[in-house]
């Protein structure tokens, strides 16, 4: 009875993720598709960038890889511009760390670490409480294939899905990232201050000179560190904020 | 001399994967300083908007059609219609307007 009743609660987190998974899977169709065309253009084949994206599950790490490729740079520095690109991961997987139930499953853990993407994590990190494992595997079972997928068939297709409709889903990861921080934001006048100085720091940097040159990456792991940290300072979370955010 | 693309591969995966699980697998307590608390509370918040804004309308054909779906998103997030409704919400304003504007 209690295993059962186990299961019956499982399958309902489950589904609610696979639901959540679709936008993320049809936004990751799109972008990868891309990414795929640029794998090409690096010589990769169609199995090659298969891999590359079953394993790796990175938009800009990967592209920044490509690039690499196609130089025939060195391994050093694959090593070096996959840390740099990747780097923002690390946060988020120290972030993850502190939602974790102690006495999650080691495997739970690699896993969940394993698909840490800007979507997964975004929705992994939106609910509330304790992070959920099977939620986030529900949506993995259908965001995780069309990553890869896609990828493989941007390779082999190339330009085969008509310009309009990948304009039009390129957004929806977009679209989702904006249903994570705009609620909490209505809540906590703190929260709604730094999410729009967020925008407007992003905004400046993508077009001040010598700040728009970095890669987006190195931009992205900068802003974030510096407008967290100020943050932090400046608006210490209480014990009992936090609490209340997850409850 | 022509470098090996599987060894390429190998290396990105490794390094890549490192980043995700190393501090997931590692950090298994809460932290106690207030400061590093407060910090990891707010970094999805500040990564997730930063990679949104002003990326949103890089992506679309024309930006203003990324702009609007921008300002309909965030107002359709103020008022709770949750992830998948937001994004299909976005996504449709850009298929309509760029019919429009493209």
């Amino acid at each position: 009875m209690g295993r059962l009743k186990f299961l019956k609660s499982k399958r309902k987190v489950l589904a609610e993720g696979f639901r959540d998974g679709i936008p993320i899977g049809l936004g990751y169709l799109a972008v990868s598709f891309s990414l795929g065309i640029a794998a090409k253009n690096a010589g990769l084949s169609a199995f090659q960038s298969f891999l590359a994206s079953l394993f790796c599950n990175a938009s800009a790490g990967e592209y920044s890889g490509f690039t690499v490729i196609a130089a025939n740079a060195t391994y050093v520095e694959m090593f070096i511009v996959t840390l740099v690109a990747n780097a923002r991961y690390l946060l988020m997987s120290c972030a993850l760390s502190q939602r974790m139930a102690e006495g999650t499953k080691l495997i739970h853990r690699i896993v969940l670490g394993f698909y840490i993407t800007d979507e997964l994590f975004g929705i992994t990190i939106s609910r509330k409480g304790f992070v959920d494992p099977y939620y986030t595997y529900g949506a993995i079972l259908f965001a995780g294939p069309c990553w890869a997928v896609g990828t493989a068939l941007g390779t082999i297709a190339g330009n085969l899905l008509p310009l309009r409709i990948v304009s039009a889903l390129s957004v929806a990861l977009y679209g989702m990232f904006l249903a994570i921080v705009v609620p909490p934001s209505r809540q906590n006048k703190k929260l709604l201050g730094i999410v729009v100085c967020s925008f407007v720091l992003s905004l400046a940097c993508a077009y001040l000179p010598l700040v728009s040159t970095l890669t987006e990456g190195t931009r992205i792991i900068i802003l974030t560190v510096v407008i967290s940290t100020v943050a932090a300072i400046l608006f210490p979370v209480k014990d009992k904020e936090v609490a209340e955010d997850e409850s | 001399m022509s470098h090996n693309i599987y060894i390429y591969l190998i290396i990105m995966a490794t390094v890549t994967l490192a980043i995700r699980i190393l501090p997931l697998t590692l950090v298994q307590k809460q932290f106690k300083s207030q400061f590093v608390k407060s910090f990891l509370y707010y970094v999805p918040y500040v990564t997730l908007s930063v990679m949104t804004f002003p990326a949103i309308f890089q992506a679309t054909q024309s930006p203003i059609v990324g702009i609007i779906a921008f300002i309909i998103g965030i107002i359709a997030a103020w008022f709770n219609a949750g992830l998948f409704k937001v994004s299909v919400i976005c996504c449709s304003v850009v298929y309509i307007l760029e019919l429009f504007f493209c």
